[in-house]
C-alpha cells in the first residue's frame, strides 16, 4: 500500500531534477536528455493517476507522450547535428549568435 | 510490505541514475543513466498496472530514443564538457524557481491526494482496453500523430543531411 | 432728427485699400499701387469734407453712431460705434488731409524703392487706425486704434528691414510705447472701475457730476495713468527716445506719423479726456510741467544737432511740449489749434527735408549741405514758409497758435509766468536752430563733393509742398485772437468740447487784459527775432564762430551733442541688465535647461530602461531556461494559492 502522494512527490522530484539539468549542464545533448527525464517524470504521475482512478486513458496519454517524445528527439538531435556542423561546438553558450 | 520495498528501492534508483545524469561530465556516462533511469521507472510502471505502458517504456524510450541518442554522441564525437561562463539569470533565477515548483508541487500534491492509497493490482491496465480506446476514443490524436511523426522523419532528413 | 453719416466709411475706406494692396498689390504694378493706395485715402478725406458741410446740419452735438456689438461683460458694454464732435471733426480733417497729401508725395519719393506695394499698404493700415483712434466713441475702440497705430509706426519704421538700425529703431519704438500703454490700460481698469463704463457718452456726464478733487485722488490717479500713455505716444519726458531713432524710416513715414498725426494721438486723448484732468489741478500741473520741460529739453539738443531729419525729430519732441504745456493750463482749444497748425509745417518741413535729401541723393548731413537754394527753388520757398512758420513770425500759423499758448500760460489760473518764461525761452531756441536748419541748407557755398548735382523734385513731390505752405501761411486765420482783433472762431468751435467745471470758469478776467496779451505777443515776437538774429550771425555772417562758441563751451557742448547721454543712460540702466537676466536665466535656464532638459531627459531615461530590459534578449539559452523556469513557477504558485483560499 503505498501512497499515491508518493509517486507524486517522486515525479515532482525527478522533475525539478530534470530542470535543473537544464540550467546547469553546457553540452546540448545533455540539455536534450534532461528533457527527456522531464517528460518521464510527467509520464509516471500520468500512471499514477490513471491507477488511482482506475482510467485506462491515462496509459492512452502516456502512449501519446512518447509519440511525441520521439519525434521530437529524433528533430531535435537532426537540429544539434546541424549546428554542429556549422558552430563546431556542442556547447550550449557559444551558440549565442543572437546576442544583442 | 513488498509492494513498499520495491517503491522504495527503484524509486532510489531513479533518483540516483537523475542526479548521476546531472553529476557526469562525459555525455555517455549521462546517456546511460538515463537509461537507467528508465528501466526503474517501467518497474514503477509495473508496479502501478500498467503492463503495456512498462514495455512500451523500455522498447520505445530506452530501446530506440535513448539508442539514438547515443549515436549521435559518437557520431559528433562529444567530449568532456568544457567549462564556460554561465548565465547568471540561470543561476539566480532558475534554481529558486526549481526549489520553489519542487516545493509547491510537493506541498500541493501532500495536502490533496491525503491518505489516497494504492493497492498492488488494484488496477491493472489491460492491452486489449488500451487498443479499443486508442482505435476509437481516441482515433483523432492517433491519426494526427502518425501525420507528425511523419514530419518528424522528413524533418530529421533534411535538417541532418550533408550539404552538397 | 439723426441723420446717419456713415462715420464708418472714414476709417474702413483706407482699410480697404490696405487690404487691397497688401493682398495683391505684390503682383500690381506700380501705378496701380500707388492709385489705390492715394485713392482710397483721398475717398476718405472727401466723405470727412463732406461730413463737415452737414455738421452744423446736425441736431445733436455729439453726434454718435454705434454699429456692432462688440463687448458685453457683466455690467460693462463697449461696442463698435463712432463719436463726432467739433474736437474729432478738427482730428479726422486734419489726419485725412495731411495723410491725402502725403500719400501722394510718397508716390515719386518711394518710386525707386523696393516694397513700393508695402509702404503703401502699411500706410494706408496706419490712416484706418489713426482714424479708429480719433471717431472711436469710447476709450476701449481708442485704445484699439492707440496700439494699431504703433504697430504701423512699428511696421513703418522698420520698411527697410534689412537694415539693422532700422529695424532696432522699430522695435525700440514699439517697445518704448507699451510701456506708456502700460500706464493708459490701468487708467481705463481705473475708469471702469469708477463709471462702470469706457464710453464717452457716460463717462463724461459722470465725471461732471463729481467735483474737482482738491486733494489726489482716482480722478488724479486715472489722469496722470492717462498722461504716462500719452507720453510715450506723443514722446516727452522720459518716454521721448523713441521718436528721434524713428527717423531710421523712409521721410513720408516721418511726416505723417510722427509729425502731423500719430505723435499727436496723446494731445487729443488728453484733450479728449478734459472732464478728468480739468478736475485734477495735482496732473495738470504735472502735465504742464512735464510738456514745459520737454519743450526745452528736447530745443536744447536740436541746437547741435547735424542730421536734418534729427533736427525735425527734436523739434516735434518740442512742439509737443508746448502742446502738453496748453492742455496742463486747462487751454485744451489751444493745443489742438497749434496741433493742427503744427501738422501743416512740420509735414511740410518733413516733406521738403526728404526732397532736400531726394535732391542730393541721399546726404541727410547738414554740414554737407549749402548754398541749394538756387538748385531747388520749390523746395527752398515752400521750406521757408514752414520755417518761419514754425519760429513763430508774425501772422503766420504758427504765431497764433503759439501765442495763444504763452497767452494762456500765463493767464490761466493753473499757469504761471514761470511757463510763460520757459516757454518764451524756447520759443527762441526754435527759431534758433529752424533757422541754423535754414541758412545750412540753402545758404552760403555747397559743401558737398563737387560732382553733385542737385536737381529738383517730380511735381507729384511738389504739389503737396505748395499746399502744405499754403496752410502754412493761412491756416492760423481761424483762430485770431480778440488782442488781434479776430474772432477766437477756433476756441469758440471747440469750446463746447473743453468746458470747464463750474466753478473755475474766468471768462471775465481775458477780456480785460489784452493789453497784457499785446505785451506778451510783443515778447515772444521778440524771442523769435532773437533767434532768427543769432542763426544769421553764426550761420551765414560768421561761420568760424560755431566751432568757437562749442570749443569754449567744451563739455556741456558735447552732451548736448549727444543728447545728454539719455540713450545710453536708459541701456545701462534697463536694457542691459533686461539681456542679462533673460540670457542667464530665462534662456539658459529655464528653457535649455528645465525644458529642454526634461525632454531630453525623458527620452534618456526611455533608453535607460530599454538598456535594462533588453538584457532579458541575451542570446543564452539557458538565461531564457532560467526565465521559463522562473515565469512556470510564478504560475504554479499562483494556482495553487488559488486552489488553497
Amino acid at each position: 500500500m503505498v501512497p499515491l502522494s508518493y509517486y507524486l512527490v517522486l515525479s515532482a522530484i525527478l522533475f525539478g531534477l530534470g530542470v535543473t539539468g537544464f540550467l546547469v549542464k553546457r553540452n546540448i545533448i545533455t540539455l536534450f536528455m534532461s528533457i527527456e527525464l522531464m517528460l518521464n517524470a510527467v509520464n509516471l504521475s500520468f500512471v499514477a493517476f490513471a491507477a488511482h482512478w482506475g482510467a485506462l486513458s491515462g496509459h492512452v496519454y502516456v502512449f501519446f507522450v512518447m509519440v511525441v517524445a520521439a519525434a521530437e528527439a529524433a528533430v531535435g538531435l537532426a537540429i544539434i547535428i546541424a549546428v554542429f556542423r556549422t558552430r563546431q561546438t556542442l556547447n550550449v553558450d557559444r551558440v549565442n549568435l543572437l546576442k544583442l | 510490505m513488498l509492494h513498499q520495498i520495491l517503491f522504495f528501492v527503484f524509486a532510489a534508483v531513479c533518483v540516483a541514475g537523475a542526479l548521476n545524469l546531472l553529476v557526469q561530465r562525459h555525455p555517455i556516462n549521462s546517456a546511460l543513466s538515463l537509461i537507467v533511469v528508465m528501466g526503474s521507472l517501467a518497474v514503477l510502471y509495473l508496479l502501478l498496472g500498467a503492463e503495456f505502458v512498462a514495455a512500451i517504456q523500455v522498447i520505445v524510450y530506452a530501446g530506440a530514443i535513448m539508442v539514438l541518442f547515443i549515436f549521435v554522441i559518437m557520431l559528433l564525437n562529444a567530449g568532456e564538457e568544457e567549462h564556460s561562463g554561465g548565465s547568471r539569470v540561470a543561476a539566480v533565477l532558475g534554481y529558486p524557481a526549481v526549489a520553489l515548483l519542487v516545493g509547491l508541487t510537493a506541498w500541493a500534491v501532500v495536502r490533496s491526494s491525503g491518505s489516497a492509497n494504492l493497492k498492488l493490482g488494484g488496477f491493472v491496465g489491460s492491452t486489449e482496453g488500451i487498443g479499443y480506446l486508442v482505435f476509437r476514443g481516441f482515433l483523432l490524436p492517433f491519426e494526427v500523430t502518425s501525420v507528425l511523426i511523419l514530419i518528424a522523419i522528413m524533418g530529421a532528413v533534411v535538417l541532418a543531411r550533408k550539404e552538397d | 432728427m439723426t441723420p446717419d453719416l456713415n462715420l464708418w466709411l472714414i476709417p474702413v475706406l483706407p482699410l480697404v485699400g490696405a487690404a487691397l494692396n497688401g493682398l495683391f498689390g505684390r503682383r500690381w504694378p506700380k501705378r496701380a499701387v500707388a492709385l489705390v493706395g492715394v485713392a482710397f485715402v483721398g475717398a476718405a478725406f472727401a466723405w470727412t469734407l463732406w461730413v463737415a458741410s452737414q455738421f452744423s446740419h446736425l441736431a445733436q452735438i455729439p453726434h454718435i453712431e454705434e454699429h456692432a456689438p462688440w463687448i458685453t461683460a457683466g455690467g460693462f458694454v463697449a461696442n463698435f460705434g463712432f463719436y463726432l464732435d467739433p474736437l474729432s471733426l478738427v482730428m479726422a480733417l486734419v489726419v485725412t488731409g495731411v495723410g491725402f497729401l502725403i500719400h501722394i508725395y510718397s508716390i515719386g519719393y518711394m518710386e525707386h524703392e523696393g516694397g513700393y506695394y508695402r509702404f503703401f499698404a502699411y500706410l494706408n493700415l496706419f490712416m484706418f487706425f489713426m482714424l479708429t483712434l480719433v471717431l472711436a466713441d469710447n476709450y476701449l475702440l481708442m485704445f484699439v486704434g492707440w496700439e494699431g497705430v504703433g504697430l504701423a509706426s512699428y511696421l513703418l519704421i522698420g520698411f527697410w528691414f534689412q537694415k539693422d538700425t532700422a529695424s532696432a529703431a522699430g522695435k525700440k519704438a514699439f517697445i518704448v510705447n507699451r510701456i506708456g500703454d502700460f500706464g493708459f490700460l490701468i487708467a481705463l481698469f481705473l475708469l471702469i472701475r469708477t463709471c462702470g463704463s469706457l464710453n464717452f457718452a457716460e463717462v463724461f456726464p459722470a465725471i461732471s457730476r463729481l467735483g474737482v478733487e482738491s486733494a489726489p485722488g482716482v480722478l488724479t490717479a486715472i489722469a496722470l495713468l492717462l498722461m504716462m500713455g500719452a507720453c510715450g505716444k506723443s514722446a516727452q519726458l522720459p518716454l521721448y527716445v523713441w521718436l528721434p531713432d524713428a527717423m531710421e524710416g523712409p521721410t513720408p513715414v516721418s511726416a505723417l506719423i510722427h509729425a502731423a498725426t500719430m505723435v499727436t494721438a496723446g494731445v487729443y486723448m488728453v484733450a479728449r479726456s478734459n472732464p478728468i484732468f480739468s478736475r485734477s489741478p495735482e496732473a495738470l500741473t504735472v502735465v504742464a510741467v512735464v510738456g514745459c520741460l520737454t519743450a526745452l529739453f528736447a530745443a536744447t539738443i536740436a541746437m547741435a544737432q547735424t542730421d536734418i531729419k534729427r533736427v525735425l525729430a527734436y523739434s516735434t519732441i518740442s512742439q509737443l511740449g508746448y502742446m502738453f504745456l496748453a492742455c496742463g493750463v486747462a487751454a485744451y482749444s489751444a493745443a489742438i489749434f497749434h496741433l493742427m497748425t503744427h501738422a501743416f509745417f512740420k509735414a511740410l518741413l518733413f516733406l521738403a527735408a526728404g526732397s532736400v535729401i531726394h535732391a542730393l541723393g541721399g546726404e541727410q548731413d547738414m554740414r554737407n549741405m549749402g548754398g541749394l537754394r538756387k538748385h531747388i527753388p520749390w523746395t527752398f520757398w515752400t521750406m521757408t514758409a514752414a520755417t518761419f512758420a514754425i519760429a513763430g513770425f508774425p501772422f503766420l500759423s504758427g504765431f497764433f497758435s503759439k501765442d495763444e499758448i504763452l497767452w494762456r500760460a500765463w493767464s490761466s489760473p493753473y499757469g504761471s509766468w514761470v511757463f510763460w518764461a520757459v516757454g518764451v525761452g524756447t520759443a527762441g531756441l526754435t527759431s534758433f536752430y529752424m533757422f541754423r536748419l535754414w541758412f545750412l541748407t540753402f545758404f552760403g557755398e555747397s559743401r558737398g563733393p563737387h560732382d553733385r548735382h542737385p536737381h529738383e523734385s517730380p511735381r507729384v513731390m511738389l504739389a503737396p509742398l505748395v499746399i502744405l505752405a499754403v496752410l502754412s501761411v493761412v491756416g492760423g486765420y481761424v483762430g485770431v485772437p480778440h488782442s488781434l482783433g479776430g474772432e477766437g472762431h477756433f476756441e469758440r468751435f471747440l469750446a463746447p468740447v473743453v468746458a470747464s467745471p463750474a466753478g473755475t470758469e474766468h471768462e471775465g478776467a481775458a477780456a480785460v487784459e489784452v493789453g497784457t496779451e499785446r505785451m506778451l505777443t510783443a515778447a515772444s515776437v521778440g524771442a523769435a527775432a532773437l533767434g532768427l538774429f543769432f542763426a544769421w550771425l553764426l550761420y551765414h555772417k560768421r561761420r568760424d564762430l560755431p566751432e568757437k562758441i562749442a570749443a569754449a563751451f567744451g563739455g556741456i557742448y558735447t552732451a548736448v551733442a549727444n543728447k545728454y547721454y539719455v540713450d545710453e543712460g536708459y541701456n545701462a540702466v534697463f536694457v542691459q541688465p533686461l539681456v542679462e537676466g533673460s540670457t542667464r536665466l530665462l534662456w539658459r535656464g529655464v528653457d535649455a535647461g528645465l525644458i529642454d532638459g526634461s525632454v531630453n531627459h525623458a527620452a534618456s531615461d526611455v533608453r535607460k530602461v530599454s538598456d535594462t530590459l533588453r538584457q532579458m534578449q541575451s542570446g543564452s539559452v539557458r538565461s531564457y531556461a532560467g526565465w521559463v523556469a522562473a515565469g512556470a513557477a510564478l504560475v504554479l504558485a499562483y494556482l495553487v494559492w488559488v486552489g488553497a483560499r
